[in-house]
């Protein structure tokens, strides 16, 4: 495809012009460089560099996949303020997911896919916009669709109370890319937590509408929320090669703390079921729900209409 | 000889020290102190703590190290340039900028100059970030904050939203004056 650089400053005929003159401006695309610029990504000792990347991809694909659902509120939330907040969490958590997967690149660059010859795609945007939905490795809970806003916010309080105790340990990983992403995104997660919470607890103690909402999404979440806590083989692995958490050992913190806010909320446990995989392969194992690939349709249908396109 | 040093407030006398007898350091931080964040122009990188730290090698090559505010800030590259335009502008024509991941950006690090400067430009400059022992507690009410607004000096304020234009602002409304304000949170 052509380059799409103006090199016209003052061509005012063009409200483009000047957006891509000479030096990059714009912090995501082509542009940009490694965000790992200059950070030491040498793989630990003892660590498979292959089971390394796919964990960051797990971790990172739970943060890509779910700020692309919150990225859906843009313009249509309840009111301005809630529009504004859900959009910085969702670009939070494409901040992290970024880094997960430069750094997935990074450790094993045979899992970012191949583009044609002289793409200028840096590999975190290959492997967030050139894998299918089999090669993602995010859990299922943040890929079904968005639903109202009680299930979102239920969602962000289940996955940020998750993800924020998992987090708390991975700032302690031997892999020191992995921990310093990991120490920076717990203060992102502790205000996701955070104003989930509130929110839960607002739309719980609110009108009988805004309860039933509430409690229907919990219920439609709820299936999903087990498979948080199960151990995938690269999970155990990373975890014993203290690189990686077993998410199993997290329950007991992220129950504490969940029940807190149920407690608060006069809420109760649903007892539903969880989702079975697919001959027992869910979404650590790339096995999705359909949605997911549709979603990717979306998220990825421009990216791959022109791999050679500078942003 | 390799001049590096960390840009902490705490550890001032240090870095004056250093850049006292390394005049071509000094003129490396001159010139990298004149850039400005992309997001809140009346702060320099250096006035936001985001200037980690600048280092010569024996080449004359400088690299410049900052460090995201946020895990999605999406001003990293427009800093990036900037720090480069500027040092190759004060005749280092070898400047690189690497990023620094590790320890995690705190509000503490603004300076005061930055502070006042966020302050005269009105917006809410943050209190001290909350420490922290052991696991991160819930908060179920909202974030309580001593802050001032910046218009008329009445603490009489409170929250409209946590989250603003900018990941690091929260929306606050004057009940005094009632105009509304931003707050940089504390992180």
């Amino acid at each position: 495809m052509p380059d799409v650089r103006t090199h016209e400053p003052d061509d005012h005929d063009n409200a483009y012009s000047g957006l891509l003159v000479g030096d990059a401006r714009w912090a995501f695309g082509t542009d940009f460089e490694d965000p790992l610029a200059g950070v030491d990504t040498t793989v630990p000792d003892g660590v498979d560099p292959a089971a390394l990347a796919t964990y960051c991809l797990m971790l990172g694909d739970d943060a890509l996949v779910l700020s692309q659902r919150l990225a859906e509120w843009c313009s249509n939330a309840p009111d301005l303020e809630e529009d504004i907040a859900l959009s910085n969490i969702a670009l939070d958590l494409l901040g992290q997911a970024r880094l997960l997967l430069a750094r997935a690149a990074a450790a094993d660059g045979t899992q970012v896919p191949t583009l044609p010859a002289g793409s200028p795609v840096p590999d975190e945007d290959r492997l967030a916009f050139f894998r299918d939905d089999l090669r993602f490795r995010n859990v299922r809970l943040v890929e079904i669709p968005g639903g109202d806003f009680a299930e979102t916010i239920t969602r962000i309080l289940l996955f940020s109370t998750w993800r924020l105790a998992l987090f708390e340990e991975l700032a302690h990983s031997r892999d020191a890319v992995l921990a310093a992403v990991a120490a920076k995104a717990v203060k992102e997660l502790t205000y996701h937590r955070d104003f989930a919470g509130r929110w839960f607890l607002t739309l719980a103690r609110g009108t009988d509408e805004s309860r039933r909402r509430l409690l229907a999404g919990l219920d439609t979440l709820w299936p999903y929320w087990t498979e948080l806590f199960e151990t995938h083989g690269v999970e155990r692995e990373t975890a014993e090669a203290g690189v990686g958490v077993d998410p199993a050992g997290l329950a007991a913190d992220v129950d504490v703390v969940l029940d807190q806010v149920l407690a608060a909320s006069g809420v109760d446990r649903p007892a539903l079921p969880p989702l079975a995989g697919v001959q027992g392969r869910k979404g650590r194992d790339g096995r999705h729900t359909e949605v997911l690939s549709r979603m990717l349709a979306e998220m990825q249908v421009v990216a791959r209409a022109h791999p050679g396109g500078h942003w | 000889m390799t001049a590096a040093l960390r840009r902490e407030p705490t550890r001032e006398p240090t870095r004056e020290q250093a850049l006292a007898r390394d005049p071509v350091l000094a003129r490396a931080w001159d010139a990298a102190s004149a850039v400005v964040d992309p997001e809140l122009p009346m702060l320099t990188l250096v006035d936001l703590g985001v200037l980690r730290d600048i280092a010569i090698d024996d080449d004359g090559a400088v690299v410049a190290a900052i460090t995201p505010t946020y895990s999605g800030c999406p001003a990293m590259a427009t800093m990036r340039d900037d720090l480069v335009r500027e040092l190759r502008a004060a005749g280092f024509a070898d400047a690189r900028v690497r990023v620094v991941l590790e320890p995690a950006w705190t509000t503490d690090w603004i300076t005061p100059a930055g502070r006042a400067a966020l302050a005269a430009a009105g917006i809410s400059p943050p209190g001290r970030a909350p420490g922290r022992a052991g696991p991160v507690p819930l908060r179920l009410v909202p974030t309580r904050r001593a802050v001032r607004c910046p218009r008329c000096g009445s603490d009489d304020a409170v929250v409209g939203s946590e989250f603003g234009s900018t990941a690091c602002k929260a929306l606050y409304r004057c009940l005094a004056c009632l105009e509304p304000f931003e707050h940089v949170k504390e992180i």
